[in-house]
């Protein structure tokens, strides 16, 4: 099988900083792979570069084959790469449903002129933007329904927060979803709800995962293969036990004596 | 992070009241508080769209039959003319966040525009419509170029970077009277320089020319009709979603598939297009365009008005065009602005001094503060209560005479006073709270001798500085305007 997702000797540096060194990677259809590694390793740039933000000094990046290096970042969304952030980023004075709504712009086709003669081609599209977004909000069972439909999303929680944005980057109707600490700042409830989540979208949604994760239960709990980095390397890939275990990840975590120690 | 409730464990029932329920009912318990005017205003905030659409329509159809004076029709013509730039300008301020202040040169581009297209200047009368839709798609070009910088200047920068259009724009039409092009040795006037275009063709569709004020009235209430329309299905619309993305977080709505740029460029044009419309419009009505009709007091005007409506509110931004535009046209004379000028300061005391025992307590002490100044004055120094009260009849001028100093010859006095005046309330905000009221009393008093003596005489200035004092007053009352809400930026 194909990967879906492929990054081939990804190179990125900052001024004099290597942030990535010929990263190597592929996520195949339908798999849960998790990023790990010290605050600083690269994570979140992997997704700023696979997302377009930046663009890779060298190295290809390849989604079901064909390179989207250089395509800017809405270009990529809607070939279906869709993320959210490790701070939250959403459309605060919105409401709930419009954060969800605003993000099928690049699947739908309405212009501003015929949106405002209210074809009934554009009523239609209407129609369906709106029941799309109340399926993908019903994916958190009553968490973002109902009466939060209609209320701005700085109304909301922070884990209800998390969700919307999760909600949000499903509606761009992905191949595969980037997810930058889903976990963060959750509670112990909340955080093996999250962990249920992924999977859920796994089966349910179809949606192939690309997860960055500090919480090693998480990890545990969703991975079908662990990456790690350190300094922009892969220092270890593979199942869960083999990288948790893996001395170089152990050193890069808690430094030399420690993984000597062991 | 705050605590979060443990809310039910994946049994898929309905959630239990948490604090994020609490959260979110901030808004109404905020608007509950208000009292008479806050429950007004939420009435308000839930009527739907056409019940202000219809009232605006209703009074606008009715209007030119309420008067007998054409003056009184041209305010209102204005005032709609205000109230579609406002519209424009809402597009690009309100829905896509975009700080543009080269809006005006697409008012006036739309008005030379129209004035070359249908005028003597070169004898080119294209008919009203082929003209009107020349502009507004021109307008709309201008606009798409003028918001290229916005792809890489944000915020501030844009702001200054095209607040430089504005200012080209004026410079440009007032020298634009002798352009020597490389092809010829005498200099062509494209824009007649500071002197305008003169004879520019009236509005005239199927053989009925547009003459009269009211006419025109008609036409522009009309297109803030339509424009209310099509803006509020343009908000709710795919475009006005991602133009609210773009303000809200113009990176996550790019990694949401909204192209950002090309959205800023589109809200720059559709602003651009109804500016250029209404300066179509501007032209006809006013027969002739000068450069000096499209300067910066105007977009300031403009955005006054915006922001008094509330920024992204359609019935907001219409109502914050008409009520700047009437309050400018009353303060021209002396009797109403009085009014207003002690209405503004007793709303500002009414706002800021709480519990209304205090507030009695001050005007009850300023008042007496004032009979004894005069009692004290007019037996040392008969001339300085000796002068008439200027533009006074009946009780108030009565009153103002009983109570203000009004001296013979009120020109330096007056002068020193203003200066004391605004060193007064400057000294007051150093004060501590207790003595605030105190001071308070004096400073008053002092407004008043100002306002008698020297700012009545000088309109020009003084609708402009109450216009300015009225605005700050409400902006502190109500920051997001008076139909906008509230915009949470913090995380």
């Amino acid at each position: 099988m194909s990967a879906l997702l492929e990054l081939r000797g990804v190179s990125l540096s900052f001024g004099g900083l290597q942030v990535l060194d010929s990263l190597d990677l592929h996520v195949d259809e339908g798999e849960i792979v998790s990023v790990i590694g010290p605050n600083g390793a690269g994570k979140t740039t992997l997704f700023n570069v696979v997302t377009g933000l930046y663009r890779p000094d060298r190295g290809e990046i390849l989604l079901d084959g064909e390179s989207i290096v250089g395509l800017a970042t809405n270009a990529i969304a809607t070939r279906g790469v869709a993320r959210t952030f490790q701070t939250i980023r959403l459309f605060l004075n919105m409401t709930v449903k419009e954060n969800v709504m605003a993000a099928t712009y690049g699947k739908t086709r309405a212009g501003p002129l015929r949106s405002i003669l209210r074809t009934p081609g554009v009523r239609r599209e209407e129609r369906e933007v709106a029941a799309l977004a109340e399926e993908k909000l019903g994916f958190f069972g009553q968490r973002l329904m109902g009466y939060r439909w209609d209320q701005p999303a700085y109304s909301l929680s922070y884990a209800n927060r998390r969700r919307l944005e999760i909600a949000r980057a499903t509606a761009v109707n992905p191949r595969i979803l980037l997810l930058d600490e889903p976990a963060a700042g959750m509670n112990p409830v909340e955080t093996h709800e999250i962990t249920e989540l992924i999977g859920t979208l796994r089966t349910d949604g179809g949606y192939t995962i690309l997860v960055i994760e500090h919480d090693m239960h998480v990890v545990e709990g969703i991975s079908d293969r662990v990456v790690a980095l350190d300094h922009g390397v892969k220092i270890a890939e593979g199942t869960f036990d083999a990288v948790a275990t893996d001395p170089r990840v152990i050193e890069a975590y808690l430094g030399t004596k420690a993984a000597v120690s062991t | 992070m705050p605590q979060l409730p443990i809310e039910e464990q994946g049994t898929g029932g309905q959630p239990r009241i948490g604090t994020d329920e609490w959260v979110a009912s901030v808004e109404e318990r905020r608007q509950r508080r208000g009292g008479l005017v806050g429950s007004l205003l939420e009435q308000w905030q839930r009527l739907p769209l056409w019940a202000p659409l219809l009232a605006v329509a209703a009074f606008g159809l009715l209007f030119p039959f309420l008067t007998e004076s054409d003056y009184v029709v041209r305010v209102g013509f204005n005032a709609l003319v205000f109230a579609l730039l406002a519209l424009g300008l809402n597009i690009v301020v309100g829905y896509a966040g975009l700080l543009d202040l080269g809006y005006i040169a697409f008012f006036g581009f739309g008005a030379y525009a129209y004035a070359l297209l249908s005028s003597n200047k070169f004898d080119v009368h294209l008919p009203t419509i082929p003209s009107v839709l020349i502009v507004v798609v021109a307008s709309a070009l201008l606009g798409l170029l003028l918001g290229l910088p916005s792809g890489r200047v944000t915020g501030d920068y844009l702001a200054i970077v095209t607040l430089f259009f504005a200012q080209i724009f004026v410079t440009f039409t007032t020298n634009a009277n002798r352009i020597i092009p490389p092809w010829r040795d005498t200099p062509i006037d494209l824009t007649g320089g500071p002197n305008g275009i003169g004879g520019v063709d009236p509005f005239s569709v199927f053989g009925v020319e547009a003459i009269a004020v009211s006419s025109y009235f008609y036409i522009a209430l009309v297109l803030v009709v339509l424009g209310m329309l099509g803006l509020h299905i343009l908000s709710e619309s795919r475009t006005g979603r991602a133009w609210k993305a773009v303000r809200e977080d113009p990176l996550a709505a790019e990694a949401m598939t909204i192209p950002v740029f090309k959205l800023k460029l589109l809200a720059f044009a559709f602003g651009a297009a109804t500016a250029g419309l209404t300066g179509s419009l501007f032209a006809a009505q006013q027969i002739g365009v000068f450069p000096q009709n499209f300067e910066l007091p105007l977009l300031i005007t403009i955005y006054a008005m915006v922001i008094l409506g509330g920024a992204g509110s359609i019935p907001g931004v219409v109502l914050g065009a008409i009520t700047i535009t009437v309050a400018l046209e009353v303060l021209r004379g002396p009797d109403d602005a009085r009014l207003l000028f002690y209405g503004a300061i007793l709303l500002g005391l009414a706002i800021a001094i709480r519990p209304w025992q205090r507030l009695v307590a001050v005007l009850t002490g300023t008042a007496v503060f004032g009979f004894l100044v005069h009692l004290i004055v007019g037996s040392l120094w008969p001339r300085g209560t000796a002068r008439v009260a200027a533009e006074g009849e009946g009780l108030v001028g009565t009153l103002v005479e009983a109570w203000v100093l009004l001296p013979t010859q009120p020109g330096t006095i007056g002068n020193v006073a203003f200066v004391m005046l605004v060193a007064s309330v400057l000294v007051m905000t150093l004060l501590r709270p207790v003595w605030r009221p105190v001071a308070l009393v004096p400073s008053l008093y002092l407004a008043a001798f100002v306002w008698e003596n020297r700012l009545i005489f000088q309109p020009s200035v003084t609708r402009l500085l109450i216009l300015g004092a009225l605005l700050v007053v409400l902006m502190n009352a109500r920051p997001q305007g008076l139909f906008g809400t509230a915009r949470v930026e913090i995380v």
